[in-house]
């Protein structure tokens, strides 16, 4: 694939279709700019500052916007926030599509078959195979991005975490959380390995 | 079309299997093609929706078997020779053996930033009056148009209930149905819907499951 995908830049490239430094400006913007960690301030702030979770509750775009996240698939964002009652999942079971302002691009398995086949039928499933069960109290509400609506879960915040900073509860927010396919860790999972 | 990327509800694909640490991207290839999927999608020669009518057209075995950059790749290339930007034999020899088409722009390194922060709204003025309000129950169409639609299967024929109200939108079938510029957006209404899993699934369904779907005002009608 590595000499495929080379002979075809090369050919675009010669053509005048695509500049190189782009291509480069690209992948460094998402290897290196836009990721997980970008959701995970956006949820933090949620759990410090009640008056910014009730923005993001209403107009998530213009919430994330106020954090500098924002522009190619993520133009028409939608937060919805977990509670003990309800617990959100996040699919796409067409294609792949991902709020990647907030979350960057896609893990390997979001854009699986497994996990777009499963997530609309069994969550409670799925949330097993990332080790996850929820009491069967809770309800499960799974959302299909079938249209440019992008969506970020917000994870609740551990009772053990209140008190932390916002960037001390940023760490405990990983990307399956925003997905919904995780929860946020506890505080003492992360000082354990950091 | 009704393919084998509308995977929503389907059986025997196995366990969700995050992989050991995560890799970003496998190999320098994923990354090229992240890149020049993006960078050839701001040409202007086609739009977000006929990528993906092409990425789900490809022959099902293809699909099933290709992980997802190389899904993007062989509809990259497919794109291109459609539209003449390169040859079938340039495509295989990496040569250039034509002269370039012209293309509506040319994403240069100075300007990504820029056009990856303004991304590509897809809110238009509404059409009309909204057909649906919150709380009303609609039907999903049972329809199987030929071409690209994001109605997913699994909730044709089913009853939910409208749960948001997004203004209108870019409608996505319309979007895809002509090949080149200038695009048809015929902006229509769009709605979440949300369905219980007893009406999808049946009555052994669990009980506390609720899933939506985003559709636009054509891929519903009213119900009793």
């Amino acid at each position: 694939m590595d000499l495929r995908v080379r002979a075809l830049e090369t050919l675009l490239t010669r053509k005048g279709y695509v500049d190189p430094g782009a291509l480069d400006r690209i992948i460094e913007t998402y290897e290196t700019k836009i990721g997980p960690h970008n959701g995970a301030a956006v949820v933090a702030r949620s759990w410090v500052d009640a008056v910014f979770r009730d923005w993001l509750m209403q107009d998530a775009t213009a919430a994330i916007a106020s954090m500098g996240y924002g522009g190619r698939q993520g133009e028409h964002m939608v937060a919805v926030a977990n509670t003990h009652d309800e617990h959100n999942m996040i699919v796409c079971t067409l294609c792949s599509c991902y709020p990647w302002p907030v979350l960057g691009l896609p893990p390997v398995w979001y854009k699986s078959a497994p996990y777009r086949s499963k997530a609309v039928l069994d969550p409670r499933g799925v949330l097993a195979d990332f080790g996850v069960q929820l009491p069967a109290s809770t309800a499960i509400r799974v959302w299909d991005s079938t249209a440019e609506l992008r969506y970020l879960v917000i994870p609740m915040m551990p009772a053990a975490a209140s008190g932390l900073t916002e960037q001390q509860l940023a760490a405990l927010v990983t990307r399956d959380a925003m997905i919904g396919t995780g929860l946020a860790l506890e505080p003492a999972a992360v000082a354990a390995t950091s | 079309m009704n393919g084998v990327h509308d995977m929503g509800g389907m059986q025997g694909y196995g366990p969700v299997m995050p992989e050991a640490n995560e890799p970003l991207f496998h190999g320098e290839w994923e990354k090229r093609a992240l890149a020049l999927t993006l960078a050839m999608g701001a040409a202007g020669q086609w739009n977000i929706d006929l990528s993906r009518a092409v990425r789900e057209s490809l022959p099902p075995a293809v699909y099933l078997g290709s992980s997802y950059y190389a899904i993007w790749l062989r509809a990259l290339e497919q794109l291109m020779r459609e539209r003449a930007l390169v040859t079938a034999d340039e495509l295989a020899s990496g040569v250039m053996a034509t002269p370039p088409a012209p293309v509506a722009r040319v994403l240069q390194a100075a300007d990504v930033d820029a056009a990856l922060a303004r991304g590509s709204s897809t809110t238009r003025p509404p059409p009309a009056k909204a057909g649906f309000a919150l709380g009303m129950r609609v039907r999903a169409r049972n329809m199987h148009p030929a071409g690209h639609t994001r109605l997913p299967q699994y909730v044709r024929g089913h009853v939910g209930t409208i749960a948001r109200v997004h203004g209108a939108h870019v409608f996505a079938d319309a979007h895809a149905s002509r090949p080149l510029p200038p695009f048809l957006e015929q902006p229509e209404w769009l709605y979440t819907v949300v369905f219980a899993a007893q009406e999808l699934w049946g009555p052994e369904a669990d009980p506390t499951l609720q899933v939506s779907v985003d559709a636009w005002e054509p891929y519903l009608e009213r119900t009793a």
